[in-house]
């Protein structure tokens, strides 16, 4: 992003009251969710209207190699007849195409057994107010992304070193209405700048991602992965086996991740969740709390889930005890529980899921975990993360671009990736320091608020070439 | 319409200053049902059209994609194109030169004879419910799933070099998963393959192959029985792997190092690089002297997921040799990279997801050559080993070379004979130390062209569908059980 001077936060949210996606008004979309809810005579529909503008400028060995935008629309009708639904999706807007889109969903549902969870649709609802929507990431031209990819991949020149990454902006805005009066209006934007800066045998990366362009700093961003491409020269060969690792944001995002899911109602009650018969008993560390809060600072997603029910807070691990699930309607009415507003769009057999994870930090910084680490491994990202053992939550991965012995409470150079098996909830037993809680990125999982941890006892099992 | 929007595509870029344009009209249909304990899961149908124009101006690439298909929304997409391309000039350090390719003008589809969409979507969830029924029958079964989706690409292409391609793919898959849940463990078996089942560039027909009802209750027993198996010895062993699982280790470990764009850096930030650096090509002993790879997307090959009669830049399919009694002899190129491997042709490997993404190198179907083996003679010739069956887990580093493995079920192999059934079973190793590792290939009779349909790769994220022809397959020396390693 070419350098703006910076506006106060307050006068850089813009309201997206006058801003359009693409060619469709506010009233557009309203009207062609009327439209398709006039068109349906089943015994209850939702429509579901989703608009989005995506730019995207990838860069490597110092150049632009692919610059992109798109411009999308997804017209979704979900009807209920007799016990039964069904979905069908479209990106046509003539009346014959949504008229076809009802009668698909139709034919889909009267072909179908009766659905004995099935609920009636949702009446209106009041929401809390979020705002992601910041007109300056809906304005950003390929030109802005151009000049400050161009600005980095010089600067990796002149340190004669190569980078590659990405530099995405866009915006989009949803819409969820029914027959029975619900209307809910989520509109977004969102930035994203990533960049792997490569040596010869070495290399280092960063990445951030912000409803709001201007929190992204290509520059800064760069000469970090920079840096880590330089100190992790010449990387050397360490046996695998267990050690204090300490995880930077993105690296705890990625490991943290494969979590989500567990604290699913459903999974529970499908029985393949690892919280199976362990609500409410000591699981994780005391440190160790965490919620789902679309409402935090940090958090971009929606106020209301899949059907339009108001997303709460909820806590789902106390110092180490996991203490409530999120639910569905559904899966509230299964398990005599009261819904979270995490449902996924309907029909789904998955039920709901955290989406809005907000881990408790600490005080602590990198350079505290370093200086009072004797020997460890400093990791800056995870790579290729699979479950192997998913009841103890055992996984495993690779370490990426920035992995480095600690010794002595100093950074002692480079080292070859690791591969970990770890089970997750044997780590976060074991996380003897936290840092501040941030909104981190990585490739593995979805954008979490999470701390920085030193971790005893993490399990590298293997070490590979380079 | 295609071709209407089509040439208003081209005929805009060009008036842009475009020195080359290519668009690429789809229309998209695709059903998904699954199903879980005796009720529907999702059931969905969705279409999308829409067109993708690719542009090079000022020696630089732009790419526009829109669903407005108005004569004003495609040309103004084409505009949008040209700007990005001028754009993409202000950081390019050379200009962007195409390998020459003839111009085609070509009609193709897979050939299928059963139009999924045709069947009643009825009929579709009753057999799946069949077959639930059939799992749960099996007690300790906690939870029983089925899944079939189907999908037509409707596409056409259309280049500033004067090609006119229009293709028809249908695609179609199916599985079913028992999954199991017992003291402190989870098990699961699946059928045909795991993650989503089999799937391939076929019909309806496909799925009645499978005969999912009368492989449901042996899929249920297994997970129920993997509670009380033997876990998988940790230490180096002899191991066979069946023809899903080899197409997968195919795939990653061979298919993904191939790309050429990984090779020279295009993928660093996200799917990684490669090991396979390019003065490696023609030299590097990549497996033993049995081990031939290709990647052919020709329909002489199989109706696989990754068979077409063209690619996405308007090239026709090819069969590369890939290995070639062990040694390293191909990589998968486009027209802009060819001349970097000093081929003066793309060999046809560019491929996109949807209208509203631009073609990448992709693999195709990357299959490995059928052996001499009967699979019975290869278990008797084995005197001690793991079978390893399905896969339940994969990963490898971002330059391919470490990879680990864990399948759903194994058996002991002793004295010729398949024994004790081996839960967890896990392998791990380094990609040219495994191939070299290779000592018997099962023959054509057992080789099946494998798909994976959910490959991902590039920004923004593409999923691709792959095909992988293998067959059991045996390996020495191998690494196991380090997954559950204390």
């Amino acid at each position: 992003m070419t350098p703006v001077k910076k506006k106060s936060p307050a006068k850089r949210r813009a309201s997206s009251k006058h801003h359009d996606p693409g060619r469709f008004s506010v009233a557009e979309m309203e009207n062609l969710a009327e439209r398709l809810l006039k068109l349906s005579d089943a015994d209850e529909t939702e429509v579901e209207i989703d608009l989005s503008v995506d730019a995207l400028t990838r860069f490597a060995n110092n150049t632009i190699h692919q610059n992109v935008a798109e411009h999308t629309l997804s017209i979704s009708a979900r009807v209920v007849l007799d016990g039964r639904t069904a979905r069908a999706t479209t990106n046509k807007t003539d009346d014959d195409s949504l008229r076809r889109v009802i009668a698909t969903a139709s034919s889909l549902a009267r072909n179908e057994p009766k659905n004995p969870d099935l609920l009636p649709l949702l009446p209106r609802q009041k929401y809390k107010k979020v705002d992601h929507f910041v007109r300056a990431t809906a304005e950003a031209t390929p030109e802005d992304r151009a000049r400050a990819v161009a600005r980095v991949c010089k600067f990796a020149d002149k340190q004669k070193q190569t980078a590659a990454g990405i530099f995405a902006t866009g915006y989009g805005r949803a819409l969820l209405a029914n027959s029975k009066g619900l209307f809910a209006r989520h509109d977004h934007t969102e930035s994203e700048f990533s960049i792997t800066i490569l040596e010869p045998n070495s290399s280092g990366w960063a990445k951030r991602g912000s409803a709001n362009v201007f929190e992204i700093d290509p520059d800064a961003l760069a000469a970090s992965a920079s840096h880590k491409a330089a100190t992790s020269r010449s990387p050397r060969e360490l046996k695998p086996g267990h050690y204090t690792a300490i995880l930077e944001p993105s690296a705890t995002l990625d490991f943290v991740g494969s979590l989500f899911y567990d604290f699913s109602a459903t999974a529970v009650h499908d029985k393949r969740s690892c919280l199976n018969d362990r609500m409410g008993r000591k699981l994780f560390g005391d440190n160790i709390t965490l919620w789902d809060d679309v409402y935090h600072p940090l958090q971009v997603g929606p106020e209301y889930d899949g059907e339009g029910f108001p997303r709460q807070r909820v806590l789902l691990v106390e110092r180490g005890v996991p203490r409530n699930l999120v639910y569905s309607r559904a899966s509230a009415k299964k398990m005599k529980a009261k819904p979270t507003g995490h449902g996924f769009t309907l029909p789904n057999e998955h039920g709901e899921a955290p989406t809005d994870l907000v881990f408790a930090g600490g005080d602590s910084s990198v350079a505290e975990m370093i200086a009072s680490t004797e020997r460890g491994v400093l990791v800056t990202r995870f790579w290729y993360i699979r479950d192997v053992e998913p009841y103890e939550k055992v996984i495993t991965g690779m370490t990426r671009d920035g992995t480095f012995l600690v010794e002595n409470g100093k950074v002692a150079g480079g080292i070859r990736n690791f591969r970990f098996n770890q089970s997750i909830i044997a780590a976060l037993s074991n996380v003897e320091m936290l840092g501040p809680s941030i909104r981190a990125s990585g490739e593995e999982s979805f954008d979490m608020v999470v701390p920085a941890m030193k971790i005893r006892d993490f399990h590298f099992t293997e070490v590979t070439k380079f | 319409m295609m071709q209407e929007w089509g040439n208003w595509a081209l005929d805009t870029a060009r008036r842009r200053g475009a020195s080359y344009a290519d668009a690429r009209v789809m229309d998209i249909r695709q059903r998904e049902i699954s199903t879980k304990n005796g009720e529907v899961g999702n059931i969905l149908e969705t279409e999308t059209l829409g067109i993708g124009i690719r542009v090079i101006a000022n020696g630089a690439w732009g790419f526009a994609s829109t669903d407005r298909l108005t004569r004003e929304g495609v040309q103004a997409c084409a505009a949008e194109a040209v700007s990005i391309a001028r754009a993409s000039s202000l950081a390019k350090r050379e200009n962007v030169s195409l390998a020459p390719e003839a111009a085609y003008v070509d009609t193709w589809q897979n050939p299928f004879l059963k139009d999924p969409f045709k069947i009643p979507v009825e009929r579709q969830i009753d057999l799946l419910l069949a077959a639930d029924t059939e799992m749960r029958r099996v007690k300790g079964v906690t939870i029983a799933e089925g899944m079939m989706s189907f999908k037509r690409i409707d596409q056409l292409f259309v280049s500033s070099i004067g090609s006119r391609i229009h293709q028809l793919k249908m695609h179609s898959g199916a599985g079913i998963v028992a999954t199991t849940f017992a003291g402190s463990e989870i098990q699961k078996r699946s059928y045909p393959n795991s993650f989503g089942g089999q799937h391939a560039l076929q019909g309806y027909e496909l799925i009645e192959s499978f005969d999912l009802v009368g492989n449901a209750q042996r899929t249920a027993e297994e997970a129920v029985e993997l509670h009380h198996a033997l876990q998988c010895p940790e230490g180096t062993a002899t191991i066979i792997l069946g023809g899903s699982q080899l197409g997968l280790q195919i795939h990653e470990s061979v298919g993904h190092p191939i790309e050429l764009d990984r090779v020279l850096g295009q993928e660093a930030n996200f799917a990684g690089m490669s090991f396979l650096t390019t003065e490696k090509l023609r030299k590097l002993k990549y497996g033993s002297d049995i081990v031939n790879i290709v990647a052919d997307a020709r329909l002489e090959h199989g109706s696989g997921l990754g068979t077409f009669a063209y690619d996405d830049e308007g090239v026709p399919a090819q069969c590369i040799p890939i290995i070639t009694n062990g040694l390293f002899t191909g990589y998968l190129s486009n027209r802009e990279l060819a001349s970097a491997i000093d081929e003066k042709r793309s060999n046809g490997t560019m491929r996109t997801e949807s209208w509203n993404r631009l073609p990448m190198v992709r693999m195709t179907n990357i299959s490995i050559n059928p052996g001499q083996w009967k699979y019975d003679d290869l278990i008797a010739d084995t005197d001690d080993a793991i079978l390893m069956e399905t896969n339940r887990s994969w990963s490898i580093d971002d330059r391919r070379y470490q990879f680990q493995f864990s399948t759903e079920i194994g058996w002991e192999i002793k004295g010729g004979k398949k024994g004790r059934m081996i839960k967890n079973p896990s392998y791990s190793g380094i990609t040219t130390e495994f191939w070299n590792s290779c000592d018997a290939i099962c023959s054509r009779e057992h080789w099946t062209l494998w798909g994976t349909p959910n490959c991902g790769k590039g920004q923004p994220m593409q999923t691709m569908g792959t095909g992988h022809g293998a067959s059991p397959s045996r390996f020495r020396n191998v690494r196991v059980g380090v997954a559950f390693s204390k």
